[in-house]
Protein backbone atom coordinates (compact mmCIF):
# COMPACT_ATOMS: atom_id res chain seq x y z
CA UNK A 1 0.00 0.00 0.00
CA UNK A 2 2.95 2.46 0.73
CA UNK A 3 4.01 1.58 -2.29
CA UNK A 4 1.17 3.16 -4.30
CA UNK A 5 1.28 6.49 -2.22
CA UNK A 6 4.16 9.16 -2.98
CA UNK A 7 6.72 9.21 0.00
CA UNK A 8 6.63 12.95 -0.20
CA UNK A 9 3.55 12.22 1.49
CA UNK A 10 4.43 9.94 3.88
CA UNK A 11 7.43 11.79 5.21
CA UNK A 12 5.69 15.56 5.03
CA UNK A 13 8.69 16.58 7.53
CA UNK A 14 11.40 15.71 5.37
CA UNK A 15 9.75 17.51 2.05
CA UNK A 16 9.19 20.90 4.38
CA UNK A 17 12.57 20.52 5.85
CA UNK A 18 14.04 20.07 1.68
CA UNK A 19 11.54 23.34 0.88
CA UNK A 20 12.79 25.56 4.14
CA UNK A 21 16.09 24.43 3.18
CA UNK A 22 16.32 25.62 -0.11
CA UNK A 23 14.41 28.72 0.43
CA UNK A 24 17.35 29.29 3.11
CA UNK A 25 19.77 28.44 0.20
CA UNK A 26 18.18 31.03 -2.45
CA UNK A 27 17.98 33.56 0.38
CA UNK A 28 22.16 33.06 1.20
CA UNK A 29 22.27 33.38 -2.29
CA UNK A 30 21.16 36.77 -2.48
CA UNK A 31 23.37 37.42 0.22
CA UNK A 32 20.75 37.76 3.13
CA UNK A 33 21.60 37.88 6.93
CA UNK A 34 20.96 34.73 8.79
CA UNK A 35 18.33 37.10 10.64
CA UNK A 36 16.40 38.10 7.58
CA UNK A 37 17.02 34.46 6.34
CA UNK A 38 14.96 32.97 9.57
CA UNK A 39 12.94 35.59 9.14
CA UNK A 40 11.61 34.89 5.53
CA UNK A 41 11.60 31.17 6.05
CA UNK A 42 8.97 32.06 9.67
CA UNK A 43 7.07 34.02 7.27
CA UNK A 44 6.53 31.58 4.74
CA UNK A 45 5.90 28.77 7.11
CA UNK A 46 3.29 31.60 8.76
CA UNK A 47 1.44 31.84 5.21
CA UNK A 48 1.29 28.25 4.67
CA UNK A 49 -0.70 27.77 8.32
CA UNK A 50 -3.02 30.32 6.77
CA UNK A 51 -3.84 28.79 3.84
CA UNK A 52 -3.97 25.56 5.74
CA UNK A 53 -6.27 27.44 8.27
CA UNK A 54 -8.20 28.86 5.66
CA UNK A 55 -9.01 25.23 4.00
CA UNK A 56 -9.67 23.79 7.00
CA UNK A 57 -12.38 26.35 7.82
CA UNK A 58 -13.77 25.88 4.90
CA UNK A 59 -14.42 21.87 5.65
CA UNK A 60 -15.46 22.43 9.03
CA UNK A 61 -18.14 24.61 8.23
CA UNK A 62 -19.70 22.16 5.70
CA UNK A 63 -19.30 19.87 8.04
CA UNK A 64 -21.04 21.82 10.91
CA UNK A 65 -23.87 21.96 8.88
CA UNK A 66 -23.90 18.74 7.85
CA UNK A 67 -23.59 17.03 11.67
CA UNK A 68 -26.21 19.38 12.65
CA UNK A 69 -28.73 18.72 9.78
CA UNK A 70 -28.49 14.81 10.56
CA UNK A 71 -28.94 15.29 14.09
CA UNK A 72 -31.88 17.10 13.69
CA UNK A 73 -32.87 14.54 10.68
CA UNK A 74 -32.21 17.25 7.93
CA UNK A 75 -30.20 16.66 4.85
CA UNK A 76 -28.13 19.88 5.52
CA UNK A 77 -26.68 21.23 1.74
CA UNK A 78 -26.98 19.27 -0.97
CA UNK A 79 -27.09 21.33 -4.03
CA UNK A 80 -23.65 22.50 -4.20
CA UNK A 81 -20.95 19.56 -4.92
CA UNK A 82 -21.05 16.28 -3.98
CA UNK A 83 -23.49 16.48 -0.69
CA UNK A 84 -23.21 20.00 -0.78
CA UNK A 85 -19.08 19.79 -0.02
CA UNK A 86 -18.58 23.19 -2.39
CA UNK A 87 -21.56 25.38 -0.80
CA UNK A 88 -19.30 26.87 1.75
CA UNK A 89 -17.06 28.13 -1.39
CA UNK A 90 -20.04 29.20 -2.97
CA UNK A 91 -20.99 31.47 0.37
CA UNK A 92 -17.38 32.89 0.98
CA UNK A 93 -17.31 34.25 -2.77
CA UNK A 94 -20.79 35.28 -1.73
CA UNK A 95 -19.60 37.25 1.47
CA UNK A 96 -16.47 38.56 -0.87
CA UNK A 97 -18.42 40.05 -2.88
CA UNK A 98 -20.90 41.85 -0.47
CA UNK A 99 -21.12 45.54 -0.39
CA UNK A 100 -18.88 46.52 3.19
CA UNK A 101 -21.72 48.99 5.14
CA UNK A 102 -20.30 50.71 8.10
CA UNK A 103 -23.51 52.06 9.74
CA UNK A 104 -22.99 55.52 10.32
CA UNK A 105 -22.91 55.92 14.06
CA UNK A 106 -20.22 53.11 14.86
CA UNK A 107 -17.07 53.65 16.14
CA UNK A 108 -15.43 53.68 12.86
CA UNK A 109 -11.19 52.66 13.70
CA UNK A 110 -12.73 50.47 16.51
CA UNK A 111 -14.93 48.99 14.16
CA UNK A 112 -13.31 48.28 11.15
CA UNK A 113 -9.76 46.72 13.98
CA UNK A 114 -12.21 44.19 15.77
CA UNK A 115 -13.05 41.77 13.05
CA UNK A 116 -9.18 41.36 11.98
CA UNK A 117 -7.57 41.19 15.45
CA UNK A 118 -10.01 38.46 16.40
CA UNK A 119 -8.84 36.75 13.55
CA UNK A 120 -4.91 37.89 13.58
CA UNK A 121 -5.33 36.43 17.32
CA UNK A 122 -6.93 32.91 16.10
CA UNK A 123 -4.53 32.22 13.39
CA UNK A 124 -1.31 33.10 16.01
CA UNK A 125 -2.54 30.11 17.52
CA UNK A 126 -1.74 28.07 15.02
CA UNK A 127 2.05 29.07 15.25
CA UNK A 128 2.75 26.52 18.25
CA UNK A 129 0.44 23.43 17.21
CA UNK A 130 2.84 20.98 16.30
CA UNK A 131 0.76 19.17 13.23
CA UNK A 132 2.76 16.47 12.89
CA UNK A 133 6.79 15.25 13.24
CA UNK A 134 8.86 18.34 12.55
CA UNK A 135 5.53 20.07 11.45
CA UNK A 136 5.14 23.56 13.39
CA UNK A 137 6.38 27.05 12.48
CA UNK A 138 8.11 27.16 15.54
CA UNK A 139 8.39 25.28 18.81
CA UNK A 140 8.67 27.89 21.00
CA UNK A 141 9.78 26.85 25.12
CA UNK A 142 6.92 28.87 26.66
CA UNK A 143 4.47 27.19 23.69
CA UNK A 144 1.37 26.45 25.62
CA UNK A 145 1.42 29.46 28.00
CA UNK A 146 2.10 31.04 24.59
CA UNK A 147 -1.25 29.74 23.32
CA UNK A 148 -2.97 31.14 26.46
CA UNK A 149 -1.78 34.55 26.41
CA UNK A 150 -2.30 35.25 22.70
CA UNK A 151 -6.17 33.78 23.03
CA UNK A 152 -6.44 36.99 25.09
CA UNK A 153 -6.98 38.90 21.91
CA UNK A 154 -9.96 37.00 21.07
CA UNK A 155 -11.88 38.51 23.87
CA UNK A 156 -10.18 42.45 23.27
CA UNK A 157 -11.57 41.79 20.12
CA UNK A 158 -15.08 40.73 20.44
CA UNK A 159 -15.37 43.76 23.25
CA UNK A 160 -13.81 46.10 20.46
CA UNK A 161 -17.00 44.67 18.34
CA UNK A 162 -19.22 45.20 20.79
CA UNK A 163 -18.62 48.55 21.94
CA UNK A 164 -17.99 50.29 18.22
CA UNK A 165 -21.11 48.86 17.17
CA UNK A 166 -23.35 51.19 19.24
CA UNK A 167 -26.24 48.79 19.67
CA UNK A 168 -27.34 47.04 23.22
CA UNK A 169 -27.64 44.03 21.76
CA UNK A 170 -24.14 44.34 20.43
CA UNK A 171 -23.13 45.71 23.67
CA UNK A 172 -24.59 43.24 25.48
CA UNK A 173 -23.20 40.35 23.55
CA UNK A 174 -19.68 42.14 24.18
CA UNK A 175 -20.68 42.26 27.65
CA UNK A 176 -21.46 38.91 27.96
CA UNK A 177 -18.42 37.53 26.04
CA UNK A 178 -15.90 39.61 28.32
CA UNK A 179 -17.49 37.82 31.61
CA UNK A 180 -17.78 34.66 30.52
CA UNK A 181 -14.02 34.08 29.04
CA UNK A 182 -12.50 35.78 32.06
CA UNK A 183 -14.27 33.35 34.16
CA UNK A 184 -13.73 30.29 32.09
CA UNK A 185 -10.18 31.27 31.15
CA UNK A 186 -9.26 30.34 35.13
CA UNK A 187 -10.52 26.46 34.83
CA UNK A 188 -9.01 26.08 31.66
CA UNK A 189 -5.11 27.34 32.38
CA UNK A 190 -5.27 25.79 35.84
CA UNK A 191 -6.65 22.53 33.66
CA UNK A 192 -3.81 22.85 31.46
CA UNK A 193 -1.37 23.32 34.22
CA UNK A 194 -1.63 19.34 35.92
CA UNK A 195 -0.61 18.23 32.52
CA UNK A 196 2.48 20.49 32.39
CA UNK A 197 3.27 19.07 35.94
CA UNK A 198 3.62 15.69 34.30
CA UNK A 199 5.78 16.95 31.42
CA UNK A 200 7.88 19.48 33.12
CA UNK A 201 7.74 21.57 30.00
CA UNK A 202 5.52 23.82 28.39
CA UNK A 203 7.07 23.47 25.03
CA UNK A 204 4.50 21.69 22.50
CA UNK A 205 6.86 19.63 20.64
CA UNK A 206 8.60 18.23 24.46
CA UNK A 207 4.60 17.67 25.06
CA UNK A 208 4.12 15.24 22.26
CA UNK A 209 6.99 13.61 22.50
CA UNK A 210 6.58 12.72 26.29
CA UNK A 211 3.52 10.65 24.80
CA UNK A 212 5.09 7.98 22.80
CA UNK A 213 2.39 4.98 23.11
CA UNK A 214 -1.54 5.03 24.07
CA UNK A 215 -0.60 4.30 27.47
CA UNK A 216 1.18 7.41 27.89
CA UNK A 217 -1.33 9.72 26.55
CA UNK A 218 -2.36 11.99 29.08
CA UNK A 219 -5.58 11.54 28.97
CA UNK A 220 -5.04 8.49 31.36
CA UNK A 221 -3.74 10.50 33.89
CA UNK A 222 -5.67 13.89 34.08
CA UNK A 223 -8.91 12.89 32.80
CA UNK A 224 -10.14 15.15 35.62
CA UNK A 225 -8.22 17.69 33.21
CA UNK A 226 -9.42 17.28 29.87
CA UNK A 227 -13.13 17.26 31.27
CA UNK A 228 -12.28 20.78 32.93
CA UNK A 229 -10.48 21.60 29.54
CA UNK A 230 -12.60 20.81 26.71
CA UNK A 231 -15.83 22.52 28.93
CA UNK A 232 -14.05 25.52 29.60
CA UNK A 233 -12.12 25.68 26.32
CA UNK A 234 -16.18 25.49 24.56
CA UNK A 235 -17.02 28.00 26.65
CA UNK A 236 -13.92 30.08 25.77
CA UNK A 237 -14.64 30.17 21.73
CA UNK A 238 -18.40 31.02 22.66
CA UNK A 239 -20.05 27.64 21.78
CA UNK A 240 -22.62 26.28 22.47
CA UNK A 241 -24.15 25.89 25.25
CA UNK A 242 -22.26 28.33 26.02
CA UNK A 243 -23.16 30.75 23.48
CA UNK A 244 -24.23 33.62 25.13
CA UNK A 245 -22.17 36.24 23.40
CA UNK A 246 -24.04 35.45 20.18
CA UNK A 247 -27.66 34.50 21.42
CA UNK A 248 -29.80 34.64 18.36
CA UNK A 249 -32.80 33.91 20.11
CA UNK A 250 -32.33 37.05 22.92
CA UNK A 251 -29.39 39.54 20.92
CA UNK A 252 -30.02 38.95 17.19
CA UNK A 253 -26.37 38.18 16.70
CA UNK A 254 -24.67 39.67 19.71
CA UNK A 255 -21.46 41.23 18.95
CA UNK A 256 -21.61 40.59 15.16
CA UNK A 257 -24.87 42.27 14.75
CA UNK A 258 -23.72 45.42 13.13
CA UNK A 259 -21.29 43.34 10.72
CA UNK A 260 -21.96 42.29 7.40
CA UNK A 261 -20.11 40.93 4.16
CA UNK A 262 -15.89 40.29 5.02
CA UNK A 263 -15.93 41.88 8.45
CA UNK A 264 -18.78 39.20 9.17
CA UNK A 265 -16.76 36.77 7.23
CA UNK A 266 -13.58 37.05 9.39
CA UNK A 267 -15.66 36.78 12.73
CA UNK A 268 -16.90 33.67 11.96
CA UNK A 269 -13.59 32.59 10.04
CA UNK A 270 -12.12 32.95 13.51
CA UNK A 271 -14.97 31.12 15.72
CA UNK A 272 -13.73 28.12 13.27
CA UNK A 273 -10.50 28.84 13.84
CA UNK A 274 -11.05 28.67 17.19
CA UNK A 275 -12.95 25.29 16.94
CA UNK A 276 -10.03 23.69 15.61
CA UNK A 277 -7.55 24.89 17.76
CA UNK A 278 -9.24 23.60 20.95
CA UNK A 279 -9.47 20.36 19.64
CA UNK A 280 -5.52 20.21 18.15
CA UNK A 281 -4.82 21.96 21.46
CA UNK A 282 -6.51 19.34 23.40
CA UNK A 283 -4.95 16.16 21.11
CA UNK A 284 -1.70 17.68 21.90
CA UNK A 285 -2.06 17.83 25.60
CA UNK A 286 -4.20 15.02 26.02
CA UNK A 287 -4.21 12.23 23.16
CA UNK A 288 -0.62 12.46 22.07
CA UNK A 289 -0.39 14.66 19.25
CA UNK A 290 0.82 13.22 15.71
CA UNK A 291 2.20 9.95 17.56
CA UNK A 292 0.64 6.88 16.08
CA UNK A 293 1.45 3.63 14.34
CA UNK A 294 1.71 2.91 10.63
CA UNK A 295 -0.29 6.17 9.26
CA UNK A 296 2.17 9.69 8.84
CA UNK A 297 2.27 11.34 11.49
CA UNK A 298 0.28 14.58 10.03
CA UNK A 299 -2.42 12.26 9.37
CA UNK A 300 -2.94 11.44 12.96
CA UNK A 301 -2.87 14.65 14.16
CA UNK A 302 -5.67 15.22 11.98
CA UNK A 303 -7.82 12.66 12.66
CA UNK A 304 -7.63 12.87 16.19
CA UNK A 305 -8.47 16.51 15.97
CA UNK A 306 -11.23 16.30 13.71
CA UNK A 307 -12.75 13.40 16.09
CA UNK A 308 -12.26 16.27 18.87
CA UNK A 309 -14.13 18.66 16.41
CA UNK A 310 -16.97 16.48 15.66
CA UNK A 311 -16.87 15.89 19.58
CA UNK A 312 -17.43 19.45 19.91
CA UNK A 313 -20.18 20.03 16.98
CA UNK A 314 -21.73 16.58 18.42
CA UNK A 315 -22.45 18.76 22.20
CA UNK A 316 -23.18 21.72 20.37
CA UNK A 317 -26.57 20.36 18.36
CA UNK A 318 -27.28 18.60 21.66
CA UNK A 319 -27.35 20.51 24.68
CA UNK A 320 -29.76 23.61 24.83
CA UNK A 321 -28.37 27.06 26.18
CA UNK A 322 -27.01 28.27 29.35
CA UNK A 323 -28.32 31.20 31.73
CA UNK A 324 -26.21 33.82 32.87
CA UNK A 325 -26.24 33.07 35.98
CA UNK A 326 -25.71 29.22 35.71
CA UNK A 327 -22.47 29.97 33.57
CA UNK A 328 -21.31 31.72 36.16
CA UNK A 329 -22.04 29.66 38.95
CA UNK A 330 -20.93 26.42 36.92
CA UNK A 331 -17.54 28.13 35.93
CA UNK A 332 -17.02 29.06 39.99
CA UNK A 333 -18.29 26.56 41.79
CA UNK A 334 -17.81 23.59 39.88
CA UNK A 335 -15.30 23.84 37.53
CA UNK A 336 -12.77 25.81 39.13
CA UNK A 337 -12.69 23.57 42.16
CA UNK A 338 -12.76 20.77 39.84
CA UNK A 339 -9.29 22.36 38.38
CA UNK A 340 -8.03 22.65 41.93
CA UNK A 341 -8.79 19.09 43.11
CA UNK A 342 -7.16 17.65 39.43
CA UNK A 343 -4.15 20.10 40.47
CA UNK A 344 -3.63 18.65 44.10
CA UNK A 345 -4.28 14.64 42.67
CA UNK A 346 -1.99 15.98 40.46
CA UNK A 347 0.68 16.95 42.99
CA UNK A 348 0.15 13.51 44.95
CA UNK A 349 0.65 11.09 42.28
CA UNK A 350 3.90 13.02 41.06
CA UNK A 351 4.85 12.92 44.65
CA UNK A 352 4.10 9.36 45.95
CA UNK A 353 4.73 7.22 42.19
CA UNK A 354 7.59 9.68 40.06
CA UNK B 1 20.48 47.19 9.66
CA UNK B 2 19.37 43.82 10.89
CA UNK B 3 16.13 42.82 11.83
CA UNK B 4 16.55 43.02 15.41
CA UNK B 5 17.24 46.28 15.26
CA UNK B 6 14.56 47.42 13.30
CA UNK B 7 11.76 45.47 15.17
CA UNK B 8 12.96 47.65 18.32
CA UNK B 9 12.45 50.43 16.48
CA UNK B 10 9.05 49.97 15.30
CA UNK B 11 8.51 48.45 18.41
CA UNK B 12 9.70 51.88 20.49
CA UNK B 13 7.42 54.00 17.65
CA UNK B 14 4.41 52.23 18.57
CA UNK B 15 4.55 52.24 22.37
CA UNK B 16 5.72 55.91 22.43
CA UNK B 17 2.94 56.60 19.63
CA UNK B 18 0.43 54.17 21.85
CA UNK B 19 0.97 55.35 25.09
CA UNK B 20 0.53 59.31 23.96
CA UNK B 21 -2.62 58.18 22.96
CA UNK B 22 -3.16 56.98 26.00
CA UNK B 23 -3.22 60.01 27.70
CA UNK B 24 -4.24 62.64 25.34
CA UNK B 25 -7.07 60.68 23.21
CA UNK B 26 -10.32 62.60 24.25
CA UNK B 27 -12.40 58.68 24.46
CA UNK B 28 -11.63 57.11 27.09
CA UNK B 29 -12.61 53.51 25.17
CA UNK B 30 -9.67 54.69 23.24
CA UNK B 31 -7.48 55.27 25.66
CA UNK B 32 -7.81 51.75 26.90
CA UNK B 33 -7.49 49.93 23.79
CA UNK B 34 -4.03 52.13 22.93
CA UNK B 35 -3.43 51.27 26.67
CA UNK B 36 -3.39 47.54 25.55
CA UNK B 37 -1.52 48.08 22.03
CA UNK B 38 1.28 49.86 24.42
CA UNK B 39 1.41 47.13 26.69
CA UNK B 40 1.60 44.65 23.84
CA UNK B 41 4.43 46.60 22.32
CA UNK B 42 6.22 46.28 25.64
CA UNK B 43 5.78 42.36 25.56
CA UNK B 44 7.41 42.72 22.09
CA UNK B 45 10.15 44.50 23.71
CA UNK B 46 10.85 40.94 26.29
CA UNK B 47 10.66 38.88 23.01
CA UNK B 48 13.58 41.23 21.47
CA UNK B 49 15.58 40.63 24.97
CA UNK B 50 14.72 36.66 24.57
CA UNK B 51 12.54 36.32 27.71
CA UNK B 52 9.32 34.74 25.90
CA UNK B 53 8.31 33.60 29.28
CA UNK B 54 8.35 37.38 30.51
CA UNK B 55 6.29 38.68 27.10
CA UNK B 56 3.57 35.59 27.89
CA UNK B 57 3.26 36.62 31.40
CA UNK B 58 2.95 40.33 30.05
CA UNK B 59 0.43 39.44 27.63
CA UNK B 60 -1.89 37.28 29.84
CA UNK B 61 -1.64 39.81 32.83
CA UNK B 62 -1.52 43.09 31.61
CA UNK B 63 -3.49 42.22 28.02
CA UNK B 64 -5.33 39.58 29.28
CA UNK B 65 -6.62 40.35 32.91
CA UNK B 66 -6.04 43.76 33.62
CA UNK B 67 -7.16 45.39 30.70
CA UNK B 68 -10.16 43.31 29.77
CA UNK B 69 -11.21 44.57 33.54
CA UNK B 70 -10.62 48.11 32.77
CA UNK B 71 -12.54 47.85 29.19
CA UNK B 72 -15.21 46.27 31.34
CA UNK B 73 -15.38 49.38 33.81
CA UNK B 74 -15.42 51.64 31.39
CA UNK B 75 -18.43 50.03 29.62
CA UNK B 76 -20.41 50.27 32.38
CA UNK B 77 -20.09 53.11 32.98
CA UNK B 78 -22.08 54.46 29.74
CA UNK B 79 -22.02 58.63 30.03
CA UNK B 80 -17.74 58.07 30.43
CA UNK B 81 -18.02 55.90 27.05
CA UNK B 82 -19.53 58.26 24.79
CA UNK B 83 -18.78 61.53 26.49
CA UNK B 84 -15.94 63.85 25.31
CA UNK B 85 -13.82 63.67 28.41
CA UNK B 86 -11.69 66.70 29.61
CA UNK B 87 -8.48 66.07 30.41
CA UNK B 88 -7.00 69.09 32.26
CA UNK B 89 -8.49 71.46 35.07
CA UNK B 90 -6.93 74.23 37.07
CA UNK B 91 -4.44 72.19 38.60
CA UNK B 92 -2.21 72.07 35.34
CA UNK B 93 0.95 74.36 36.31
CA UNK B 94 1.17 72.07 39.30
CA UNK B 95 1.12 68.58 37.90
CA UNK B 96 3.35 70.55 35.19
CA UNK B 97 5.78 71.41 37.55
CA UNK B 98 5.80 67.89 39.55
CA UNK B 99 5.98 65.77 36.21
CA UNK B 100 8.85 67.79 34.78
CA UNK B 101 10.54 67.42 38.46
CA UNK B 102 9.91 63.65 38.45
CA UNK B 103 11.28 63.32 34.73
CA UNK B 104 14.49 65.35 35.65
CA UNK B 105 14.76 62.56 38.40
CA UNK B 106 14.66 59.87 35.93
CA UNK B 107 16.65 61.32 33.57
CA UNK B 108 19.40 62.35 36.10
CA UNK B 109 19.40 58.69 37.81
CA UNK B 110 19.09 56.58 34.77
CA UNK B 111 22.33 58.96 33.73
CA UNK B 112 23.57 58.10 36.62
CA UNK B 113 23.31 54.16 36.95
CA UNK B 114 25.88 52.18 35.17
CA UNK B 115 23.33 49.56 33.31
CA UNK B 116 25.55 46.51 33.17
CA UNK B 117 25.74 44.43 30.46
CA UNK B 118 26.63 40.62 29.84
CA UNK B 119 27.68 38.72 26.76
CA UNK B 120 26.76 35.54 28.21
CA UNK B 121 24.29 33.92 26.28
CA UNK B 122 19.99 34.32 27.63
CA UNK B 123 19.02 31.56 30.10
CA UNK B 124 16.86 28.91 28.01
CA UNK B 125 13.90 27.74 30.06
CA UNK B 126 13.55 30.70 32.29
CA UNK B 127 9.93 29.86 33.02
CA UNK B 128 11.26 26.74 34.85
CA UNK B 129 14.23 28.43 36.93
CA UNK B 130 11.62 30.71 37.86
CA UNK B 131 9.36 28.24 38.76
CA UNK B 132 12.08 26.78 40.74
CA UNK B 133 13.32 30.06 42.43
CA UNK B 134 9.79 30.89 43.62
CA UNK B 135 9.32 27.29 45.53
CA UNK B 136 13.05 27.16 46.90
CA UNK B 137 14.89 30.43 47.20
CA UNK B 138 12.24 33.09 47.41
CA UNK B 139 9.25 30.74 48.61
CA UNK B 140 8.38 33.11 51.46
CA UNK B 141 7.70 36.54 49.80
CA UNK B 142 6.08 34.38 46.90
CA UNK B 143 3.76 32.85 49.67
CA UNK B 144 2.72 36.61 51.42
CA UNK B 145 1.99 37.94 47.91
CA UNK B 146 -0.22 35.15 47.37
CA UNK B 147 -1.86 35.78 50.95
CA UNK B 148 -1.48 39.19 50.28
CA UNK B 149 -3.36 39.04 46.92
CA UNK B 150 -6.19 36.16 49.08
CA UNK B 151 -6.61 39.05 51.62
CA UNK B 152 -7.43 41.48 48.51
CA UNK B 153 -9.79 39.23 46.58
CA UNK B 154 -11.66 38.52 50.31
CA UNK B 155 -11.76 42.07 51.08
CA UNK B 156 -13.03 43.02 47.11
CA UNK B 157 -16.03 40.37 48.30
CA UNK B 158 -16.73 41.84 51.36
CA UNK B 159 -17.11 45.33 50.13
CA UNK B 160 -19.07 44.05 47.11
CA UNK B 161 -21.34 41.43 49.03
CA UNK B 162 -24.82 43.00 49.54
CA UNK B 163 -25.89 41.58 53.00
CA UNK B 164 -29.60 42.78 53.10
CA UNK B 165 -29.59 43.50 56.96
CA UNK B 166 -26.22 45.27 57.36
CA UNK B 167 -27.07 47.01 54.24
CA UNK B 168 -30.65 48.81 56.20
CA UNK B 169 -28.64 48.87 59.20
CA UNK B 170 -25.76 50.98 57.36
CA UNK B 171 -28.66 53.45 55.85
CA UNK B 172 -30.09 54.25 59.53
CA UNK B 173 -26.87 54.43 61.23
CA UNK B 174 -24.33 55.93 58.77
CA UNK B 175 -26.70 58.71 56.64
CA UNK B 176 -23.26 60.26 55.65
CA UNK B 177 -22.36 58.01 53.10
CA UNK B 178 -23.92 58.62 50.00
CA UNK B 179 -26.31 55.53 48.79
CA UNK B 180 -24.81 56.07 44.68
CA UNK B 181 -21.17 55.30 46.41
CA UNK B 182 -22.78 51.92 47.74
CA UNK B 183 -24.45 51.22 45.18
CA UNK B 184 -21.14 51.72 42.63
CA UNK B 185 -19.34 49.62 45.15
CA UNK B 186 -21.50 47.16 44.94
CA UNK B 187 -21.63 46.85 40.89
Amino acid sequence: MTALIPQSILELDKLVRTIADAIAAVLQGIGLGPAWVTLIQLSIACLVVIAFAAVVVLFLVWWERKISAHIQMRLGPMRVGWHGALQTIADAVKLLQKEDITPTNVDRPIYFWAPILTFVAAVAVYVTIPFGKGLIVSDLNIGILYILSITTFTVIGLLMAGWSSNNKYALLGGFRSAAQVISYEVPMALAIMGVVMFTQTLSMVEIVNQQQSFTHWYIWRQPIGFVVYMIAATAECNRTPFDLPEADSELVAGFVTEYSGMKFAMFFLAEFLNLFSISAIATTLFFGGWQGPFLPSWMWFMIKTLIGVFVLMWVRWTYPRLRVDQLMGFAWRFLLPAAFVNLILTGLLIAVFL
Amino acid sequence: MDPITLAFLALAFLIIVASLFVVSSRNIFHSAIFLILALFGVAGIFVLLEAPFLAAAQVLIYVGAISILMIFAVMLTARIADGQLRYTNEQVPTGLLVSLGLLVVMLYSLWQTPIPTSAAAPVSGAGRKLGELFLTQYVLPFEIISVLLLTALIGALVIAKKDPRAASAADDSAADVPARERERAVV
